[in-house]
């Protein structure tokens, strides 16, 4: 069956000001087709053994990072380490709960983030708002803002509960079910609608790219 | 103590002395002198630093209680200076010539409670939000879990036991019984 492959429309990118506009990206983002399968399982063993992370603590779980770090646990030896910017990273660490304020910054590091990237949410705030579950300024779930491929549970998790998550990240990544990125792309107008919805003043590019 | 009360009542027509602590005490003027007796406690009573400024939203006698609180570092004494404004209409006298950072706490109470300081620097920008659309979220009147529940999409499923019973039961089922 052939399919006409239609170019999406171009993003109207409204929250900027139209001296603006001409700067940013105005494409949507698009889903990665793989290789053959042979070829993209070598890929995600690659992938699976050296997660980046995106130093960006979002909220008071990313004080957990830190113990992780150092000589103790060490996520080193597993290929694990922080890096200082989004371009360079492929694992995004939802730090607990997350304001709309930050929400913000998490959605914009994250479509900054180069694909292949995943999404780990740490801690219960993650999952279903936790102890800010009737908070005025804290989402409930973040799953409605940027798709998730693993959540640790706990109120905090200990690193040992964050070693097992990415063990849980890489055995997800090497079975090739990491999907987050497509995900997002082919669902982006729900994603983004969510977005607006909580996201008030909407001041920057609708796609950061 | 008692002289510093009766200058205060006598100046400022403030009452309600009460003493908290031998270091701590608190004293309740009329909103329309909170600037003068804040004045006259800086410079002629001592009381030169003031740690913080807040509000309460009193909402069972309709209003806001303005908390400035202040301290005399040559005796070591807090003081904390309350005024009630009108819930329907708030506006106080700005105190960041007083103390300039006075005004972050200004811009905070604005935000929060919708306490306006006419003249205080930045007062109507927002401070910890952003696109803030609801009312001031402090007001007792304000419910956050409404809000929440209206704006921010649930997980279903989400179970809630009451502590004791749950713990009653988990440890001496036979008393639960």
């Amino acid at each position: 069956m052939f399919v006409k492959k239609l170019k999406p429309a171009p993003l109207a990118n409204e929250g900027l000001r139209p001296e603006e506009r001409e700067l940013f990206c105005d494409a949507a983002p698009t889903s990665y087709k793989g290789a053959t399968k042979i070829v993209e399982d070598f890929y995600n063993w690659a992938r699976a053994q050296s997660l980046w992370i995106l130093g960006f603590g979002t909220g008071c779980g990313a004080i957990e990072l830190r113990p992780l770090m150092t000589s103790r646990f060490d996520m080193y030896r597993y290929g694990i380490q922080a890096r200082p910017t989004p371009r360079q990273s492929s694992v995004f660490v939802i730090g607990g709960y997350a304001s709309v304020k930050t929400l913000k910054r998490i959605v914009r590091s994250y479509e900054q983030m180069m694909g292949p990237k995943f999404v780990v949410a740490l801690g219960s705030c993650t999952i279903n708002g936790g102890m800010y579950w009737d908070s005025y300024n804290t989402i409930k779930r973040i799953d409605q803002y940027i798709p998730v491929d693993v959540y640790i549970a706990g109120c905090m998790p200990r690193p040992e509960a964050l070693l097992a998550g990415f063990q849980e990240l890489k055995r997800i990544i090497r079975a090739g079910g990491a999907e987050g990125q497509n995900e997002y792309a082919i669902n982006f107008d729900w994603y983004k609608a969510n977005q607006k919805k909580v996201i008030k003043n909407w001041d920057m590019p609708d796609y950061s790219w | 103590m008692n002289e510093l009360a009766k200058a205060l009542a006598g100046r400022y027509g403030a009452g309600a002395w009460h003493d908290q602590r031998r270091d701590l005490s608190s004293v309740v003027v009329d909103a329309s002198k909170i600037r003068d007796a804040l004045r006259w406690l800086r410079d002629e009573a001592g009381y030169r630093h003031l740690s913080f400024a807040t509000a309460v939203d009193n909402i069972e006698r309709n209003a806001f209680t303005l908390t400035y609180a202040l301290r005399n570092h040559e005796t070591s004494h807090a003081l904390i200076v309350h005024c009630d404004v009108d819930r329907e209409n708030p506006a106080v006298d700005s105190i960041h010539r007083l103390w300039g950072q006075a005004w972050t706490y200004q811009r905070e109470m604005k935000e929060w409670f919708g306490i306006d300081f006419p003249g205080s620097p930045r007062v109507d920008e927002e401070f910890v939000l952003e696109g803030w659309e609801g009312p001031p979220m402090m007001r007792r009147d304000f419910n956050a879990r409404a809000y929440s529940d209206e704006t921010y999409a649930e997980r279903p499923g989400r179970a809630t036991k009451d502590p004791a019973t749950h713990m009653k039961e988990r440890l001496y089922p036979e008393a639960a019984e």
